[in-house]
């Protein structure tokens, strides 16, 4: 008993760690007075204010549609990598695993300022396209990291059934392997995505004038002073994936409880 | 199952130009001179006791930060596996939520927790007890750090907990080894692996952050990771830069190969 309670103890005062600076952000979006330490009182202002503020709503789509489209191409050339990895020979394999893991485990501020000099030496403009292909980079090692488990632990013996059954190649793959591994490429999305979204050393180095992200902006913004209306925004973002999340979960639960009955 | 071996030529491609070629281009930078001409000189600017006090100081906070991590990170795993949740997407849900929220602003918000006038000390002033001086030291960083990266350290930490097959405990259980002897013959030495990565998700960006020590250190305490940045944004001298940067990396390297020594199966464990 008391050691359940210290264990839950525990676990709420990690979970307070984790989400007191999210707390006082929300507070803050709320606040009338634009002084982060003190009260004014109670305003919906800010959330007003938010979409008539053009610099806040042209890094937001940036940063969005570079979450997604970076994302989304990393999932397609992990997943395909991952693939062609699976079947190869220990040493081939070996080193182009090990590729994928430099982006990971070196340093952001080496990655990006590789990859700003990469840009500048091939005269390759600073620009939104750059950001992308540099999310693009350190997204995919993300994709692999959650595709490669995944098929390694396939059957092989249900794909050669398939085709036993006169399925064709690609037939087989789209209706067996695909959906089997799709969990692992869906999450690998999510995971770049949620680093995409996150990220703020690598644009920062690759991102030249002119193209801001919500990072970059909020960053000139420390000095002078964040604007209140990207404390609403950071909210909204937050409670949105925050409710999309719940429902996911939500109809997960549901549908394993619905095919197997009985098991709690 | 064949599949063509050409699928892996987008993903080579990419990776030998966004990866690969990068990382000479460093090397080149590192070890040339402004005004051409191979050269030592930016490597041996470490020695400089600015650099080499930065250098020092951000070993040795995220050391501290990792230790800190690994210690808070351990047993809420050990907790989170005991409640044997239904489906493991809930507990990486919660720790990657936060980070739906900007990271700056995340590290902000700690200002407002963390400074004299701060949450902190107002509770302090409340029960009457000596205010703390916490915001703009190495303290204040480590606390960011810790902060940052936590998640890095449970998630691994608790997927390789989660791959343990109860089976291995009962059987240490019927052979008479009561739950302390299990822990360390059993569990812990199953979950090495995803305590060397969640130690080398940690360390690495603790060590070169330097947004962190930015926001909650002021211009007081700098780090390595401050000084490099300066060098390519205010400075403008990428041959210094890249030879700090090349100087950077031979210590993440050098972690990652002891690491790597403990860490038998690495595939699959990170995050």
């Amino acid at each position: 008993m008391i050691k359940k309670f210290l264990s839950r103890f525990y676990l709420g005062l990690i979970l307070l760690f984790l989400y007191a600076p999210i707390f006082i952000l929300i507070v803050l979006s709320f606040n009338k007075s634009k002084s982060r330490s003190k009260w004014g009182g109670f305003t919906l202002s800010w959330y007003n204010s938010l979409f008539q503020d053009q610099a806040i709503m042209e890094a937001l789509t940036n940063t969005l549609i570079i979450a997604f489209l970076s994302a989304l191409i990393a999932a397609i050339i992990g997943t395909c990598a991952c693939l062609a990895i699976n079947n190869m020979r220990k040493v081939p394999r070996t080193i182009l695993l090990g590729i994928s893991n430099i982006p990971m485990m070196n340093a952001d501020i080496v990655t990006g300022i590789s990859l700003m000099l990469l840009f500048i030496a091939l005269s390759y403009p600073l620009s939104f396209s750059s950001v992308l292909l540099s999310h693009i980079t350190f997204n995919i090692p993300y994709v692999i990291l959650s595709v490669m488990p995944r098929l390694a632990r396939q059957n092989v013996s249900l794909y050669e059934a398939a085709l036993d059954l006169g399925a064709t190649k690609s037939y087989a793959f789209f209706k067996i392997i695909l959906p089997d591994i799709f969990p692992g490429i869906f999450s690998g999305f999510l995971l770049a995505f949620t680093m995409s979204l996150d990220d703020f050393v690598i644009t920062y180095f690759t991102n030249g004038a002119g193209v801001d992200t919500l990072s970059t902006i909020i960053y000139t913004e420390v000095r002078k002073g964040i604007k209140p209306e990207m404390y609403a925004l950071s909210t909204l973002l937050f409670v949105s994936i925050l409710i999309l999340l719940v429902l996911i979960n939500r109809k997960n639960d549901r549908d394993n409880t619905g095919k197997a009955p009985g098991k709690a | 199952m064949k599949t063509k071996k050409w699928l892996s030529y987008p993903y080579s491609l990419w990776m030998g130009i966004f990866v690969i070629v990068p990382l000479f281009i460093i090397i080149y930078y590192g070890f040339t001179a402004k005004e051409g001409g191979l050269t030592l000189s930016n490597l041996a600017l470490i020695m400089d006791p600015i650099n080499l006090k930065a250098l020092w100081l951000s070993l040795e906070l995220s050391i501290i930060s990792t230790v800190i991590c690994l210690i808070l990170a351990y047993p809420l795993s050990l907790i989170l596996h005991g409640m044997k949740l239904k489906n493991n997407s809930f507990i990486i849900m919660i720790f990657i939520l936060p980070m739906w929220m900007n990271f700056l602003l995340r590290t902000l918000a700690w200002q407002n927790i963390l400074e004299k006038t701060g949450v902190i000390n107002t509770l302090l002033k409340f029960f009457h007890l000596p205010a703390l001086d916490l915001i703009n030291t190495p303290g204040a960083i480590i606390f960011g750090m810790v902060y940052n990266f936590l998640p890095f350290m449970i998630l691994p930490i608790y997927n390789s907990l989660a791959k343990i097959s109860d089976d291995y405990v009962n059987a240490a259980r019927d052979l008479g080894a009561n739950s302390f002897v299990t822990f360390i013959k059993i569990i812990l030495p199953m979950t090495l692996p995803g305590v060397v990565s969640g130690i080398t998700m940690v360390f690495v960006p603790s060590l070169t952050t330097f947004v962190i020590s930015d926001i909650l250190g002021g211009s007081k305490v700098v780090l390595i990771g401050n000084i490099i940045e300066q060098q390519f944004k205010t400075v403008n001298n990428w041959h210094t830069g890249s030879g700090l940067s090349l100087v950077l990396m031979v210590f993440i390297f050098l972690s990652m190969a002891v690491l790597a020594k403990y860490d038998k199966e690495s595939e699959g464990t990170k995050i």
